[in-house]
């Protein structure tokens, strides 16, 4: 036990969970927080909209594994959290949000900067708290990183009450902490690790697909192990790029409304499908019934509300991918010899070199490709290095045409969507990994709803680099207009508005503007060997579509390519 | 999802931490999730730190999977429990007060609370309101007879119920 007030204690607290890092903007109810943060060796990062404090500490999270930890004051600094808080709930990523609150006495009172952000953020987060006497702080952080990090990851808040903050109490900081009604459940019952393997050695056609969850639980080596013994293809969801490298040749990539040609065509024709950490969302599987008509579908999942939620499942597992991916190998391997040749792997190459030459995007030559400036990218960057992406057109050329490498270094915005999620994202990775590069490839209309963290970047000195296909237009929702309006174009063009050179500049930051793809080339490696965070603006085609497509509600092999 | 499904009506029994917040959590899932309660009833248990939900959902088997799958996965929720009507004890309790017009009307009302096994709480010169309990059928049933004399007000709990046999549910 010792003597020491709320903000000590939270402060105490952070540092026993490991933390180094915080990124907040302070205000009224959080100044005896941040007085204690002086004399502390926790490092703060002062963002520049609470939206990109939680967004970084999002993208800290995805980049390391580790929870990331945000701050915001009372009322308006906790409800510009939610944003990030609802984009890393959707995606699984463990943050820890500390809201400042008015005192005790206020609460109900609608007091100045008072808002109910326990309430406001009780759908959105995993849990969370108010807390209500210094005493509890240390047992409340204890469980907050507890269960932001555990079974299913995700976003925890913790509310602080002002005079909380200020109080004296005797606080342990080594309390053990019990939590009755969570027990996540990570070892696979082996009934059902038997029954996969009875169903992958039966199977003519099997194939895996990989969702967040195969990051999270670092799943990688088993997956792929699993697959080459098998010669299973594997494709992924958003959020499952980066399991498998997008270079081997198993690898099918993305699958769903902006998948590749080959994993809409192969998942159609599978007889097993292994779902692996994956929910079924609807930008994955279009029109549910007709998703994967010929197979049978286990699905792996550390969450037991994710069998049955979206999609029927024929064998679920409740367990950790990694544990269960491991067992189902190790029967397998017991019971048959590693696969050699199969007609059906054969077929994964008629697909691919049937379709290899399509989706090249369009044929304007005024302007360079998405796919070229993405291909060039690859060629650039080290293997380790991290992309982040906005929303939009950007993220799904990104998901089709850039190449990722290593799990954990594809970091995008997948189940909220969220527009300007990139930017805050890739500081956060790079305060993560400050030895890897970090690159945000950004659309115009996205990167305006979060540049202003660019003095972030400048005062913090977090140099990443923003590759904005600028393509003058809100390029999706335009998309759509094109396709599904009769080019009833409307609120989508954005003029070339702002210069982003002089943006850049504006903060301190470099900006640049190319025309070819040696010019790319040249300002990005320069961009990696800077100080300072670089802009490089790359003007695109406003016609530019991203096909192949799945239009909204119907089914994969429904897809338009051009 | 369940396009050729069944309606039917569920009692769903939580043991939840007894702390405020949790009924909103409880609540709010409902809400978000799209599902609809149809009563809700909470009260403390056997143990001090924990309080017992009843829950009555009408749905397929299907939505009733997935609200007990959504009701385990919040954290301050210990155990669920769908509880079989043919295995449980269900009770609701309802306060009917009924406008009687004459001496007349009073006796009759007074000779229906008696067939109901209900309890007289309180009697006006121009109204009479009882207890009864009851599932929910026969509390039903008890206020359609008294509909043609004029309710005045209604309150009814909500259900209450516990499996039959020796074995609590959070066990």
């Amino acid at each position: 036990m010792v003597q020491l007030n709320g903000s000590n204690a939270l402060v105490g607290a952070l540092r026993k969970q490991k933390v180094k890092h915080i990124f907040g903007i302070p205000g009224g109810s959080t100044l005896p927080l941040y007085d204690a943060l002086c004399d502390s060796e926790l490092q703060h990062i002062l963002a520049h909209h609470e939206q990109c404090a939680a967004h970084m500490a999002d993208g800290y999270a995805r980049a390391s594994g580790f929870p990331g930890v945000c701050l915001a004051t009372s009322g308006p600094g906790a409800t510009n959290l939610v944003t990030g808080i609802a984009t890393a709930y959707m995606d699984s990523s463990p943050i820890v949000a500390l809201t400042g609150q008015v005192p005790r006495m206020m609460i109900g009172r609608d007091a100045f900067q008072e808002a109910d952000i326990v309430g406001i953020t009780t759908p959105i987060t995993k849990y969370n708290f108010q807390a209500k006497a210094a005493a509890e702080i240390p047992s409340i952080v204890k469980k907050a990183f507890l269960i932001a990090s555990t079974g299913r990851p995700g976003p925890v808040l913790i509310d602080l009450p002002r005079d909380v903050m200020q109080e004296t109490a005797d606080v342990d900081l080594d309390a053990p902490v019990e939590i009755r009604g969570y027990k996540p459940r990570y070892d696979p019952h082996p009934i059902q690790v038997k029954k996969v393997a009875d169903m992958l050695l039966n199977s003519e056609r099997p194939m895996m697909l990989v969702g967040g969850g195969a990051i999270i639980s670092n799943a990688s080596n088993e997956v792929l192990q699993l697959a080459e013994h098998l010669l299973m293809p594997v494709g992924y969801t958003l959020m499952g790029k980066g399991a498998v490298p997008d270079t081997h040749p198993l690898c099918l990539g993305m699958v769903g409304m902006h998948g590749t040609i080959e994993a809409n065509k192969l998942i159609l024709e599978a007889d097993v499908l292994l779902v692996v950490g994956a929910r079924f969302s609807d930008r994955t599987t279009g029109k549910l019934d007709q998703f994967c008509p010929e197979a049978k579908i286990i699905h792996i999942d550390v969450d037991t509300a994710e069998i049955g939620k979206n999609a029927k499942v024929d064998l679920p597992i409740v367990a950790d991918a990694k544990k269960t991916l491991a067992q189902i190998y190790a029967q397998v391997v017991q019971r048959c010899t590693k696969r050699e040749a199969s007609s059906w792997l054969k077929r994964l190459e008629e697909l691919r070199g049937q379709f290899q030459s399509r989706n090249n995007g369009s044929s304007d030559s005024n302007y360079l490709r998405p796919k070229d400036i993405l291909k060039e990218l690859r060629r650039v960057l080290p293997v380790k290095a991290i992309v982040t992406t906005e929303v939009g057109q950007n993220q799904m050329w990104s998901a089709l045409h850039f190449q990722a490498l290593e799990p954990r270094t594809f970091i995008s915005s997948g189940g909220l969507g969220t527009m300007g999620f990139g930017f805050p994202a890739a500081l956060g990775a790079k305060v993560a990994r400050p030895e890897v590069p970090v690159v945000d490839i950004a659309g115009d209309g996205s990167f305006t709803m979060t540049e202003q963290d660019l003095a972030t970047s400048v005062l913090d000195h977090i140099p990443v680099v923003v590759v904005i296909l600028n393509n003058s237009m809100l390029g999706m929702v335009a998309q759509w207009q094109r396709l599904f309006y009769r080019r009833r174009y409307i609120a989508v063009d954005l003029k070339r508005c702002p210069d982003f050179v002089k943006l850049a500049e504006a903060y301190g930051a470099q900006g640049e503007r190319v025309g070819s793809l040696s010019e790319f080339s040249t300002a990005v490696r320069k961009a990696l060997a800077s100080e300072v965070t670089t802009v490089i603006d790359v003007p695109i085609s406003p016609e530019e579509n991203v096909f192949p497509m799945v239009p909204a509600g119907s089914a994969l092999k429904e897809m338009i390519w051009e | 999802m369940s396009t050729t499904s069944v309606q039917r009506g569920y009692v769903i029994a939580c043991l939840v931490e007894n702390k405020p917040g949790v009924l909103y959590e409880v609540a709010n899932m409902f809400r978000r999730r799209n599902f609809n309660i149809e009563s809700i009833s909470v009260g403390a248990t056997e143990e001090r730190d924990l309080a017992r939900m009843t829950i009555a959902v009408r749905g397929d088997d299907w939505t009733v999977e997935q609200v007990v799958k959504q009701l385990r996965k919040i954290i301050d929720v210990i155990r669920v429990t769908i509880l079989d009507p043919k295995e449980s004890v269900i009770r609701e309790m309802a306060l009917v007060k009924v406008h009687v017009s004459s001496a007349q009307v009073r006796s009759e009302v007074l000779q229906y609370v008696d067939i109901f096994r209900g309890r007289v709480v309180d009697v006006a010169p121009d109204s009479v309101t009882a207890e009864i309990t009851g599932d929910v059928d026969k509390i039903d049933a008890y206020v359609e007879l008294m509909r043609p004399f004029g309710v005045k007000e209604i309150a009814r709990t909500g259900i209450t119920a516990l499996a039959r046999g020796g074995k609590p549910i959070r066990e």
